[in-house]
């Protein structure tokens, strides 16, 4: 059994979701043009990361192990997790005003995020006690966040830089990406974590 | 619009992958090989072409305002037979592409060809946009899958190449995360330069 810290350890740098589980792809190409935006849609995602593991781990293991219908794990989870984020949008409109400032316009476009419905497909298969789960959301959330607002910072940077026409735009930023996911395969390996 | 071009367009023009640049997160993950990027790419087809035929018979039944969860639904459906399908038939290849095969559900691209197409035409227009959008994202994905399995690995479909002395010492980074990025970067490129005359 692996502790919790070489859990968190290894979402966050050595099987990053971005460049090394290929999870979230969209918003990490879609809003990482300014390093503002980034950072509010990394924090956004690790809220209802961290709230989505804790609502499918307990109904997986309340509802859909108990009664022998895990065959329907697909639809729940994607159901449970559009209907969380329209409550989570619902009440922090209500309740916390400056929450939602910061972080309102991104909610919508986490419910179509791979991410979220991955980490949750990940903590079942990798047979993760709560603690476990949460620790590894919270790893995955913050590993999310740094990739994209260091990525969103080389955006601005090449935005300025005179290159090729053809290689304008999503070219040059898969490229960027490839050079970034190179140096974060130097993790690997990092406290014995593959 | 003629029913040939209904099909060709999703092949060709408005390739996903190559040229509208939806459906990333499986594109990337599973090129690694040949056989995996085809066996993704045939999954997403008959979960996107039995999606589109369902949603565009009971397009007259579906009320506007829950189409939504309804789309996700029936999507989540498909996902759920061809994911145990594989599981049994396809021991090997549902091993490789592992947790991909489940998040074919929250795929934008099928999401989007439902509420986009399905939902508005008949029936065999349905299924040949499913078809035509279906093999376009396949024919990306082996593409991708051959690139990188040659350079990366020396084989093409697990049949060496450039004989044994390559396969010995590939560009081992090919297979890996970086060069998934690397490929798409440079086939993007291409498309730029060679195929369309609107740069952004």
């Amino acid at each position: 059994m692996k502790s919790p810290a070489l859990i968190f350890l290894g979402a966050f740098l050595v099987n990053n979701i971005i460049l090394m589980r290929f999870l979230g792809l969209c918003p990490f190409f879609g809003v990482s043009t300014a390093v503002k935006i980034a950072t509010g849609m990394g924090m956004a995602v690790i809220f209802v990361m961290t709230l989505a593991s804790w609502i499918t781990w307990a109904i997986y293991h309340a509802i859909l192990l108990p009664f022998d219908l895990v065959f329907l794990r697909t639809a729940t989870f994607i159901l449970t997790i559009a209907s969380l984020v329209q409550l989570v949008e619902m009440f922090l409109k209500k309740s916390y005003r400056v929450l939602y400032n910061a972080l309102g316009i991104y909610l919508p476009l986490i419910t179509t995020n791979c991410a979220i419905l991955g980490i949750t497909f990940l903590n079942i298969d990798n047979k993760f006690s709560l603690l476990n789960g949460t620790v590894f959301a919270l790893g995955t959330g913050f590993g999310f966040t740094l990739v994209i607002i260091t990525f969103a910072a080389i955006r601005e940077r090449l935005d300025l830089a005179p290159i090729n026409p053809s290689l304008k735009g999503y070219p040059i930023s898969f490229i960027a990406a490839s050079l970034m996911a190179l140096a974060f395969l130097g993790f690997s390996g990092l406290f014995g974590l593959t | 619009m003629s029913k040939w071009r209904i099909f060709t367009r999703g092949l060709v023009r408005d390739n996903a992958v190559l040229v509208l640049m939806i459906g990333l997160c499986p594109a990337l993950a599973t090129s690694g090989t040949v056989r995996d990027g085809f066996g993704m790419g045939l999954a997403a087809t008959f979960v996107l072409l039995f999606s589109n035929l369902i949603i565009s018979l009971l397009r007259k039944n579906i009320p506007n305002e829950v189409r939504i969860p309804i789309f996700i639904l029936v999507i989540s459906t498909f996902v759920t037979i061809i994911d145990y399908f594989m599981q049994a038939f396809q021991p090997d290849l549902y091993r490789a592409l592992g947790v991909f095969v489940p998040l074919i559900v929250v795929n934008c691209m099928i999401l989007g060809r439902a509420e986009a197409f399905a939902s508005k035409n008949s029936v065999f227009d349905a299924i040949l946009d499913g078809l035509g959008v279906g093999l376009g994202f396949t024919l990306a994905l082996t593409i991708m899958g051959t690139v990188r399995e040659i350079l990366g690995n020396g084989t093409f479909l697990g049949i060496p190449v450039f004989g044994e002395s390559f396969k010995k010492s590939p560009v081992i980074f090919m297979v890996l995360s970086p060069g998934a990025f690397l490929i798409i970067g440079i086939l993007k490129a291409l498309i730029n330069k060679y195929v369309r005359k609107e740069i952004r």
